[in-house]
Formats: C-alpha cells, sequence, structure tokens
C-alpha cells in the first residue's frame, strides 16, 4: 500500500458523495489496471462504465465491493473510508472487521448470475437477510418475495437455479441484491452472458430500479443505446483513467476525445 | 467337496455373526472421526496461516504415504513409552479414523476447489463471515461432487479394519483365526469371513451411489 496519510480522513461535501475514489491504483504484477483513478458518483446518480476491454471497468466494480485489493489511493462510500480505516487520526488499511461494516452499503450483480445452485430462487433471496442481517425468517421470506415480485419472478420462487433461464436468474440476482437493501448497486456487465431475446427482461428491471428507487448505481455495459436512456453520466474508461465522462446525451452525441470517437464509431458498425 | 462341513459352519455362524457387529462398528467410528476430521484437515489447510497449512500439508502427505499398520501398532505400542496407554479398541480407531481422514482431506479438497469463483464472490456481495461462507455456500456444493470418494473410503475403511486384529481387535478376522486355532480347521471360517465381506460391500457400493443421486437432486443441482 501507498502512503496515505495525505488522504482525508473522510470526504466532506452537502451532500457527500456516496461513493469516492481518490488517486486509486490498481496493478497486476507489472500491468496497471487502473491509474491513480478519481472518480465521484453522487447519491441517487446513475453511473454507467464503457470502454474497450482491458480499460478496467470491471476492476472498479469489483474494488468497489472489496472483491480485489487496491494497490494504492482510497476509496470513500457514504462519506467514509472503505478500504481503509481511522487509526490514531491517520488512515491505515482496513480489518476484515471494517470491511464487513462498511461492505453492508453495497450490492452487486454478476455477469454469470452466481446464484446459489443448492437454493431455490426464493432461498437466494433470504439467504443474506437471514443469515447476515440476522432478519426473523418471516420477514426476510416477505421482503424476497416482494422484490421476486418486483423482477417478476415470483411464479418461479421455488425453482433451483438449474431449472431457470439466463434473464430469469439474473432477475433473482437482482433481488437477492437489493434484499440486502444497500445504498450502492454494482452492475457487472448483467446482460452479457445472456441471449439477445432476454436481455429487455433485465434491462427493464434496471429501468424500473432507475426510475422508483434512489439507489446510488454503478453499471458496466456493452450496452451503450441502454446506458445512453438510463444513465445520468457516462465514463469512458481507457487504459486505466477516465478518458471521457458527461452527460449521455453530450457524450454519445458530441465525444470531444478522439479514442472515445473511435470507441464509439467501432461500437455503432458492430451493431 | 474340499472336505467343506456344514455342521461346523453352522456352530461358527455365530461367533462370526457378533464379530460382524464388532466389525462393522469399528467401521463405522472410524469412519466417523474420518469424515469430521478430514473437513477439519481439509478446512486448516485453506486458513491464512501459512505455518498451519504447511504443517498440516506435511502430517497429511506422511499418513497417506506410510501403512496404515504402522500407525495402528504406533498408537497402540510406541503411545504407552510417552506414557499414553489405550485399550486396543481406542488405539484402533484413533489411528484408522486419523488414517483416512487424511484420505478423506484431500477428497474434501476436490470438492471444495471445485466450487467455481463466483459463488465465493456472491458470497462476499452478500456480506458473509468466512464461516457463513463455508457453511451455507461453498461445503454444501463441495459435498456431492465429493461423495464418490467419500463412499469408496466408507468401503475401504470397512475393509480395512481387519487390521485392527492385530491388536486384539475381536473383529472378524481376529475371531476367525481364533475360531481356526481352536479347531485346526480354517477354510470355513475364513471362506465365511470373505463371504460375510462381500455381502456387506457390494450393496453398500451400490446404496452410495443411490444416495449420491438423491443428495444432488435435493440439491437442485
Amino acid at each position: 500500500m501507498h502512503d496515505v496519510s495525505a488522504f482525508p480522513l473522510q470526504i466532506a461535501g452537502d451532500p457527500a458523495p456516496m461513493v469516492s475514489f481518490r488517486k486509486v491504483t490498481k496493478s497486476y504484477g507489472a500491468l496497471t489496471v487502473l491509474d491513480e483513478l478519481d472518480l465521484d458518483v453522487k447519491a441517487g446518480e446513475m453511473v454507467s462504465i464503457i470502454g474497450p476491454s482491458g480499460s478496467g471497468k470491471t476492476t472498479v466494480l469489483r474494488m468497489l465491493m472489496t472483491l480485489e485489493e487496491i494497490n494504492g489511493g482510497v476509496i470513500y462510500v457514504d462519506g467514509q473510508p472503505l478500504t481503509h480505516m481511522q487509526k490514531n487520526g491517520t488512515l491505515v488499511p482496513a480489518s476484515q472487521k471494517h470491511l464487513r461494516n462498511r461492505r453492508a452499503d453495497i450490492g452487486m450483480c454478476f455477469q454469470h448470475f452466481n446464484l446459489f445452485p443448492h437454493m431455490t430462487a426464493l432461498e437466494n433471496c433470504m439467504e443474506g437477510p437471514v443469515q447476515v442481517l440476522g432478519l426473523p425468517k418471516k420477514e426476510a421470506r416477505e421482503r424476497s418475495e416482494e422484490l421476486l415480485e418486483m423482477v417478476g419472478m415470483i411464479g418461479k420462487k421455488d425453482q433451483h437455479p438449474s431449472r431457470l433461464s439466463g434473464g430469469q436468474q439474473q432477475r433473482v440476482a437482482i433481488a437477492r441484491a437489493l434484499a440486502m437493501r444497500p445504498k450502492v448497486m454494482l452492475f457487472d456487465e448483467v446482460t452479457s452472458a445472456l441471449d439477445p431475446e432476454v436481455i429487455g427482461e433485465v434491462t427493464n428491471v434496471i429501468r424500473k430500479l432507475v426510475s422508483e428507487h434512489n439507489l446510488t448505481m454503478l453499471m458496466v455495459t456493452h450496452q451503450m443505446g441502454f446506458a445512453r436512456d438510463i444513465s445520468d453520466r457516462i465514463c469512458f474508461f481507457y487504459g486505466g483513467k477516465i478518458e471521457e465522462q458527461g452527460p449521455p446525451a453530450e457524450l454519445f452525441g458530441n465525444p470531444k476525445k478522439e479514442r472515445t470517437q473511435q470507441f464509439l464509431s467501432a461500437v455503432k458498425e458492430a451493431v | 467337496m474340499f472336505d467343506w462341513k456344514w455342521d461346523f459352519t453352522w456352530e461358527i455362524l455365530p461367533r462370526l455373526v457378533q464379530a460382524t457387529g464388532n466389525t462393522l462398528l469399528a467401521a463405522l467410528i472410524g469412519y466417523v472421526i474420518a469424515v469430521v476430521l478430514g473437513l477439519i484437515l481439509a478446512l486448516a489447510q485453506r486458513t491464512p496461516y501459512s505455518a498451519l497449512t504447511l504443517i498440516v500439508r506435511e502430517m497429511v502427505e506422511f499418513i497417506r504415504s506410510t501403512p496404515l499398520i504402522l500407525q495402528i501398532f504406533f498408537v497402540f505400542y510406541v503411545g504407552p513409552q510417552f506414557g499414553v496407554r489405550l485399550s486396543p479398541w481406542t488405539s484402533g480407531m484413533i489411528a484408522i479414523g486419523l488414517h483416512y481422514a487424511c484420505y478423506l482431506s484431500e477428497v474434501y479438497r476436490g470438492g471444495i476447489e471445485s466450487v467455481p469463483k463466483g459463488q465465493w464472490e456472491a458470497a462476499t456481495a452478500l456480506n458473509m463471515t468466512v464461516a457463513q461462507k463455508y457453511r451455507r455456500v461453498i461445503i454444501p456444493q463441495a459435498i456431492p461432487p465429493a461423495l464418490a470418494g467419500m463412499g469408496n473410503y466408507l468401503v475401504g475403511i470397512f475393509k480395512d479394519t481387519p487390521m485392527l486384529s492385530v491388536i486384539g481387535v475381536a473383529e472378524l478376522i481376529h475371531t476367525a483365526n481364533a475360531i481356526g486355532s481352536e479347531n485346526y480347521r480354517f477354510l470355513e471360517p475364513y471362506t465365511m469371513v470373505g463371504i460375510i465381506f462381500l455381502a456387506i460391500s457390494l450393496p453398500a457400493a451400490g446404496m452410495i451411489r443411490l444416495f449420491e443421486g438423491y443428495v444432488r437432486r435435493k440439491l437442485g443441482l
């Protein structure tokens, strides 16, 4: 870990950003995946991350979910440091206990759903609330059924994942993450492993979340049209940095940087 | 035919049946020890403490590379030199339980490693503790692929119980030996022992396969 003594103990501001990356660096050996990334996401904001493969998009989400350790900088969630904790008035790398405390604010959906195959759809959703949050089973069941209803999966609540299509599994996975009542939701290429005809059922659920809930969301996606429709802001990643960012209309309609233009025209050709 | 004596066979049968009870009991106790201890050994090799991992791994390798009979002798005959005086049964159960725990730990390890990385990540995303991850997510998925191996070792431990005869545990071989030397007839007792082992091992293997299928269906895998 690099020296983080110069970093603020907490992020101020009114309101403080829900997520802040401050000079966050991630490397695998000699390969730098993220290079001193600075990124703020406001509460309730929907930010989509686009870019060529290997640009560090997914790594941003994985670090925020604490699935990857960072090599430098600090990540803050809701004003408080996530990757670090305060000790004697300075920041030191987070302990497992601290991570468990802070991670409760974050939920994530994965490209390959990662539902628990030995549990039904309902059991998948109840698992976190019962085991981790300590909710009574009845309450967890009500909460889970409500969410399965919302994602249109209540009719299949007693099915195991192996009996569900990819789109159905992903909708259950979204319900499972929401059942933990996170403040920040992360969507990591949630439609990339889906057959084209079922992508809509998953994007519709995310649309609904955006319009009806005040969640802070970060989404890595290859669905440019979808990102343009629902995002408050688009970040175009290139080589471990944010090459360009802005409102969807601006970034898609009038990209300033040459690399953004190249990427967008390459994507357009592919469609 | 071979001078087989049926009346002698019927006469010794009750003693052999009683010894079968001891053999099954020994196999069962040994297996329970092995199943529980094996899991502990498998998990101990996955802790972040590299010294513990190394010690456990070396111990498993050592026990797997030396004969069970040596381990039985060691616990029973060498133990007393260090002030550990155990009955034949206790010594036998410790030795056989530990021996098979080492084999089972490898079976568990294979099962645990077969669980996809995404399952660990999903469990982290739900903010589970390490213990919750193992208990609720990983082990339930690691057991079904391990069941075939676990079943093989159940039959294996059953067939290895005759080793306990060397320290005087009254299981089947020990009893057959006794009957043989009392009567100067070995054909009937040894043949019967073989038939008894076969009559238990074969259906057991079949039942294990049925059980494996049942568990997989039950878990929706």
